[in-house]
């Protein structure tokens, strides 16, 4: 009986996870049938792939509302239960830098900057000089999201409005664009999207709405959310001051 | 096989790699700082292997399926052959039209499908008691991804500067926060931010970079980056608007009564 009820909720979440990826089947379906006209290479491996896709979705979300909602939720009332400003600032800033430092689209990223670059002769293309260019971008990138989730940690304990802010935040962006070396400012802005990862996501959402729920007079929705959009912007900034270092 | 469990093997430790500062972190608060023990930790435990276990299960199937299929496409879509472009011809822009749909379905359906999207329509959805659906947040930033693509190659293909068009999408955003009802603006904010990650960014980096090595006159280093910018940019668009829609239809609703 036990079992069955398993199975049951089972079956009933991998079809959510189906559906999720419905979408990306239809499409690449349809420009393979319709427009390009070419069969699939290698469609066994496509079959497998799109079968693991749906599983790990699907335990992922799982895990989600298991795991990472509710330890960062019970952080972020731990932290403001302690009452200790610098306690909190401190996990932030360590939250912001340690989850950017290895993600490995900014890896990715960075390493394909150090390439164009190189290649383009903005920068020495000795493998040394790649390397510390690539380094130098991931640091700056992941100190920026560092303060930049100190920063949305202040907000929500003060309770300034999102929007000053991240409007600030913008001008600079503007501001700094006319002073920045032209290379410089696609991956700048670029990086502002990459930085915020699928574990890192959920972490700072729930540290976010935490904290604006235990806060008196915060409102989890008004306050609560924002985090993520500091974490995009102050990269943008950073990479470009990064760019004026070197070009 | 065993090449198959050694590859996921890989991945596998890869994600457990990104996880662990995490994990530190959690675990030096926990014990140094908070001196408290971790509330349910069974189902912490198990949520976390879940998610690790799922993620790299979801890594490993992109990188079989999707990703691979992604640069073919994006390559065969961008070949000036497919184009029918001859090398005398200047770049006409309409020549291009499959890659800007292109670029708009898929950029709607990898969003519908990223993980940091679910997660944060999820917890919008309980922090709003139900009035944020999590399926009308996940459509409205995938349908802002998808016109932000599609805007995206455009630029590439006629090699206006990425500013021109940020600056403008920032100053749209402005006006509408003038307007929007104040609850959304935090969350239409961090909308941009997510739409981006692990499905996404790689389609879109292949594209980007395929499409401006492609066409003629255009320099990768210059153009190929930037469409990330703006689909982190025109969500927010999206959100406020569909926001601003609700907020209308309400007071209609309320005026009428």
């Amino acid at each position: 009986m036990k079992f069955g009820k398993l199975l049951l909720s089972i079956i009933r979440k991998i079809k959510l996870a189906v559906i999720d990826l419905l979408p990306i089947i239809i499409v690449i379906a349809f420009f393979q049938a319709f427009v390009l006209k070419q069969p699939l290479p290698d469609i066994a491996d496509v079959i497998f792939g799109s079968i693991f896709v749906i599983l790990g979705l699907m335990l992922f979300v799982e895990g989600l509302e298991m795991g990472l909602f509710p330890i960062g939720e019970a952080m972020a009332d731990a932290l403001a239960r302690k009452g200790s400003v610098f306690w909190l600032f401190v996990f932030s800033f360590a939250l912001g830098f340690s989850t950017t430092i290895a993600e490995p689209a900014l890896i990715a990223i960075a390493d394909k900057a150090a390439q164009i670059a190189a290649q383009e002769n903005l920068i020495d293309s000795s493998p040394l000089t790649m390397r510390n260019y690539a380094l130098g971008l991931r640091i700056s990138v992941a100190v920026s999201v560092g303060i930049a989730v100190v920063i949305g940690v202040l907000r929500i304990l003060k309770g300034w409005p999102v929007y000053y802010l991240i409007i600030g935040g913008y001008v600079l962006v503007m501001i700094m664009t006319v002073f920045s070396p032209a290379p410089i400012i696609g991956l700048a802005y670029d990086s502002g999207g990459v930085t915020t990862s699928t574990i890192t996501v959920p972490l700072i959402t729930a540290l976010g709405v935490g904290l604006a729920t235990i806060i008196k007079g915060r409102n989890p929705l008004l306050d609560g959310f924002g985090l993520i959009a500091f974490a995009s912007l102050l990269p943008m900034i950073f990479v470009m001051i990064y760019g004026l270092f070197w070009f | 096989m065993i090449d198959g469990f050694l590859h996921f093997g890989k991945i596998l430790l890869g994600t457990m790699v990104d996880v662990l500062p995490i994990i530190a972190l959690i675990l030096f608060f926990q014990w140094i700082v908070l001196k408290q023990p971790i509330p349910h930790l069974r189902k912490v435990i198990f949520g976390g292997i879940y998610v690790i276990l799922g993620l790299s299960l979801f890594l490993l199937g992109l990188e079989k399926a999707l990703f691979p299929i992604g640069e073919i496409m994006a390559q065969q879509l961008t070949d000036p052959a497919f184009i029918g472009l001859s090398t005398s011809t200047s770049v006409d822009w309409r020549l291009y039209y499959w890659v800007y749909i292109f670029a708009a379905l898929i950029g709607f359906s990898t969003t519908i499908a990223e993980p940091s999207l679910i997660a944060v329509a999820i917890k919008a959805n309980e922090v709003s008691h139900g009035t944020i659906s999590t399926w009308g947040l996940r459509i409205t930033v995938a349908l802002g991804v998808a016109l932000s693509l599609a805007v995206g190659t455009f630029r590439i293909v006629t090699g206006t500067s990425l500013v021109y068009y940020i600056v403008a999408g920032y100053i749209v955003v402005l006006i509408q926060t003038i307007f929007a009802p104040k609850q959304i603006i935090a969350l239409a904010y961090d909308s941009g931010g997510v739409t981006t990650s692990t499905v996404t960014v790689p389609i879109v980096t292949a594209l980007g970079l395929g499409l401006s090595a492609s066409v003629p006159g255009r320099n990768p280093a210059l153009d190929g980056f930037g469409l990330i910018a703006f689909a982190s940019v025109f969500p927010i668009i999206s959100v406020l608007a569909y926001a601003q829609f609700n907020h209308w239809k309400l007071n209609n609703r309320k005026s009428k009564l």
